[in-house]
């Protein structure tokens, strides 16, 4: 595929994102962006530095659970100096020695205290008006109903009743009062749309996503509820060949989305990305 | 331009090449006419759907003691499904052997117009159902009527729960003759107008055995015939500026190219403003090489070869093909407000990156979307569409709609929302004669940029003065209305009866918000120089300044330095007890706590300096706030 073909499928979404980056960089008076380390928040980031021309004028923020997977903490370093990330690392001691964890706690208690509760703490302390989120809409029901720039309450919440009118490229400008704005960049991507892009521009990942003895993770989490799926695709080539027959959704290894029937909604209403 | 296709066979005599772009399709009308069970089939029809979602949506039925429909598989969020109506656009993926789409499934209901609206503005085609039971109804119409506003040309209309008319091809045709004839005095055309019923996949993606009188195409037939949206690179330059990056030391124009293409060696006009430079390099990361050209739709990074005043808002164009620049329209508005749209009322209209404050200075019309008929008001309800004289308070640069649709329309907000959207029909040369007092917005549109105080504070010696003398006279040669007010100069004329007391120096500050306060009524960016060492007396200034923007500059230079430097020889004074109370030395100096711009001029060279000030500065004229710090 050229990478000068102006018009192909990836560079439509990537100018599209790189836009997005710039209206909300330029709307909002303190931007974040919150990386998972994951392939779509890796994505982001080489959006970000496509955006802004090299550098990425705002700092990356990592909630930390203490159950990343340890590959994933070595990555973090080492992309933390090939993208000169101004990155900030929070975690909930306060939850720890509680002794919350995946040993005694369900997941949907672990993750709402271990991300969503140090992930609202981080926002309270930076104030922050903007957060730059790898949502996409192909996702989970729930996600398909997103805005590029979708606002939050001062709780985190999300109105998805009486959202915003977004057309013509003009998006919510202003955060509400003690809330922010989450801005979206990826929403039109899909799971393989992310996979052939970081195959065209080798953008570094974990390699924790390429399978090894038969298995692979398509999607990462915390490790104790995080599950590979069986696989032979070891490398990007299989891994979007792969893609491109399989009907079973990506979430499928992620525990905390499957314990109720709704979930990933109530996670998110509670200000879960 | 799609006509041709109309006349073309369908889909199944053209080469099965997969188009790797995907088509956004938006599917509108009334409510109950059957857009959620229609998607919901043609995902099931097409194989779309990932394993286990019918089964997991069969299950969920099952539990609320529902019988299972395709429509479920949409409204994923439980109040919907208690509802029964679809509350906001829903996008789904799903390909046919041609290409991938993103179906919009908008919902009809009309509490939620805003959000058909959101969705159809991002489609580049439309299927419209109607029951043939019930007919067309109020939302057929006026979901004809705003895709025709925003411009989605490419139309399919399905007839839909034809099961429920005997698959009567004359209740078909009525339908067909009725809708054709309301579309007509929209500018619409249907492609086709294909009779279906959703609920049982007939005329989905396979061919209905009890409509045999249908010739036509199926529906993802007729979906693989839709052209992409019009490419509108064969337009003149439009490229908006988004932002202004200086993160190192280069100085980057960043925009997204609306219209057009863009080259370096390119001459551009910035309008308004009209001031002209040459693209000199884009500046691509990671590089080495970087585009040779940026077509519509792509993000540019321009350098320039003259360092110009470029500011967020402004449209770079070639010289020859300029967009129009003026302040007053004729514009037709849809309106989704909670509350009416008001005559005589301001609001923020966003036209590409501007965002300027306009007066909707007349309602000429308000129109039933439904009936098309329209009446004078002096206000128009949520949901309705009407035409209206817009007055900006400044110049803005935009294009008629029919002559470049991407720049000839605009939302308007209110409170940071987005409440309506319009297209420009045509430019008003002539307004009437205003009357009444000349009010400070008046002042504001004739200088071209609202009022704004800029107050530099900062030890004696820091270098207020000449910050703020560089800042006016970039200012100055960008057209701006600036005026300097300077405590030293005061200190000799108005202020000559003061001395140097804790309440002399409140009544010091309060003169010279005083005459900043005169200056700025007149429209003018008034650039105040005063120590003001205390933090009580700035904030009185500000509250005396509040109906203008006031933007704190501290010029935080380290006691030592400024000392060292004594230009006045005032510290040496100081030192040896010449002068009393003189701030710093035997006089306390409170720091501002949270300026707007905070320039540490041990870490910042005066250009630096100069360039926050001014971007400040830029910002602020649009509405906004910003942390500095260097």
């Amino acid at each position: 595929m050229s990478r000068n073909a102006q018009n192909d499928h990836l560079t439509r979404l990537e100018q599209t994102s790189i836009h997005v980056f710039r209206e909300a960089f330029a709307n909002f008076r303190s931007v974040c962006m919150p990386w998972s380390m994951g392939k779509d928040s890796n994505v982001l980031i080489w959006l970000a530095r496509k955006a802004f021309c090299g550098k990425i004028p705002f700092p990356l923020l990592h909630i930390d659970t203490t159950y990343e997977f340890p590959e994933m903490y070595e990555f973090r370093e080492k992309a933390k100096v090939i993208h000169g990330i101004d990155l900030i690392v929070r975690v909930n001691e306060d939850a720890i020695r509680r002794g919350i964890g995946y040993a005694t706690h369900d997941p949907v208690t672990v993750t709402h205290e271990l991300k969503t509760v140090p992930f609202k703490a981080a926002i309270d302390e930076f104030k922050w008006d903007a957060l730059v989120t790898g949502i996409r809409r192909d996702e989970d029901p729930t996600r398909a109903k997103e805005r590029w720039f979708s606002p939050r309450s001062a709780e985190g919440n999300w109105d998805y009743k009486d959202q915003p009118p977004e057309f013509w490229g003009q998006f919510a400008s202003s955060a509400p009062e003690g809330g922010h704005v989450r801005v979206q960049p990826l929403l039109e991507w899909t799971e393989l749309d992310i996979w052939e892009y970081i195959r065209r521009e080798n953008i570094p990942n974990p390699t924790l996503y390429f399978a090894r003895n038969g298995k692979r993770f398509r999607s990462l989490g915390c490790h104790p509820i995080t599950h590979p799926v069986d696989s032979p695709a070891s490398n990007i080539d299989e891994v979007i060949e792969e893609l491109k027959l399989t009907k079973t959704s990506e979430r499928a290894g992620r525990a905390q989305d499957h314990v109720g029937r709704n979930s990933m909604q109530e996670l998110r209403a509670k200000g879960f990305m | 331009m799609n006509t041709q296709s109309l006349s073309q066979p369908v889909s199944t005599s053209l080469p099965s090449v997969e188009d790797h772009r995907k088509m956004h399709v938006v599917v509108v009308g009334h409510v109950d006419h059957g857009k959620s069970t229609f998607v919901g089939r043609l995902l099931n029809d097409t194989d779309s759907l990932p394993n286990g979602k019918i089964e997991q949506v069969r299950k969920n039925c099952a539990i609320e003691g529902m019988e299972f429909e395709y429509a479920f598989l949409l409204d994923a969020l439980i109040e919907e499904q208690e509802q029964n109506i679809t509350i906001d656009t829903t996008r789904i993926f799903f390909r046919t052997k041609q290409r991938a789409y993103a179906i919009i499934d908008a919902p009809g209901h009309k509490e939620f117009l805003k959000n058909m609206v959101t969705g159809a503005a991002s489609a580049s085609a439309a299927l419209l159902l109607i029951d043939a039971k019930e007919g067309v109804m109020d939302q057929s119409r006026r979901h004809a009527f705003l895709l025709s506003l925003l411009g989605v040309k490419q139309l399919v209309v399905l007839v839909n729960k034809m099961d429920l008319v005997d698959h009567s091809e004359s209740t078909y045709q009525k339908i067909v003759a009725e809708y054709s004839a309301f579309l007509k005095t929209l500018g619409l055309n249907a492609v086709h107008f294909i009779p279906i019923a959703a609920k049982h996949g007939e005329n989905v993606v396979d061919r209905s055995a009890k409509m045999a009188w249908w010739k036509g195409p199926t529906v993802t037939e007729a979906l693989d015939n839709f052209a992409h949206e019009d490419d509108l690179t064969g337009l003149p330059l439009r490229l908006p500026v988004s932002d202004i990056y200086r993160f190192d030391h280069r100085r980057i124009i960043a925009g997204r190219v609306e219209a057009g293409a863009i080259r370096p060696g390119d001459e551009l006009i910035f309008q308004p403003g009209g001031r002209r430079s040459t693209v000199r390099t884009f500046e691509d990361w990671p590089g080495p090489e970087s585009r040779s050209v940026v077509g519509t739709g792509g993000s540019a990074s321009v350098t320039l070869s003259e360092q110009i005043f470029v500011e967020r808002g402004q449209v770079a164009s070639h010289p020859a093909n300029q967009p129009r620049v003026g302040r007053e329209f004729r514009a037709r508005i849809f309106w989704l407000g909670k509350e009416p749209l008001i005559q005589n009322k301001t609001y923020r209209l966003r036209l590409l990156t501007q965002n300027v404050d306009a007066v909707i200075a007349k309602i000429i019309k308000v129109t039933d979307a439904s009936t098309l008929e329209s009446k004078e008001a002096a206000s128009v309800p949520r949901d309705s569409i009407c035409e209206v004289i817009v007055r900006a308070t400044r110049n803005i640069a935009y294009d008629l709609h029919s002559e470049c649709p991407i720049t000839g329309r605009f939302a308007l907000e209110e409170g940071g929302r987005i409440h309506g959207g319009g297209i420009i029909l045509d430019a008003v040369s002539k307004s009437e004669a205003p009357s009444g007092k000349v009010t400070a917005s008046e002042r504001g549109a004739r200088a071209g940029h609202p009022p704004a105080v800029v107050w530099f504070t900062g030890l004696s010696g820091s270098g207020k003065s000449t910050i703020a003398e560089a800042v006016e006279r970039r200012l100055f040669d960008a057209g701006r209305n600036v005026i300097r007010v300077d405590g030293d100069d005061l200190r000799v004329s108005l202020n000559r009866d003061l001395g140097f007391s804790a309440a002399e120096r409140a009544e010091s500050v309060r003169r010279a918000s005083a005459v900043a306060g005169l200056f700025a009524g007149t429209g003018h960016i008034t650039l105040v120089t005063l120590i003001a060492p205390l933090a009580a007396d700035r904030a009185k200034a500000r509250a005396a300044l509040a109906n203008h923007t006031f933007i704190e500059v501290f010029v935080d230079a380290p006691l030592a330095v400024c000392e060292s430097r004594d230009v006045k020889g005032l510290y040496a004074k100081a030192r040896r007890g010449e002068i009393a109370e003189f701030t710093g030395i035997s006089s306390p100096y409170e720091a501002p706590e949270s300026p707007e711009v905070h320039i540490k001029t041990d870490k910042t060279s005066q250009e630096e300096a100069v360039d926050l000030v001014l971007g400040a500065i830029d910002k602020f004229l649009q509405g906004k706030g910003d942390d500095w710090e260097v």
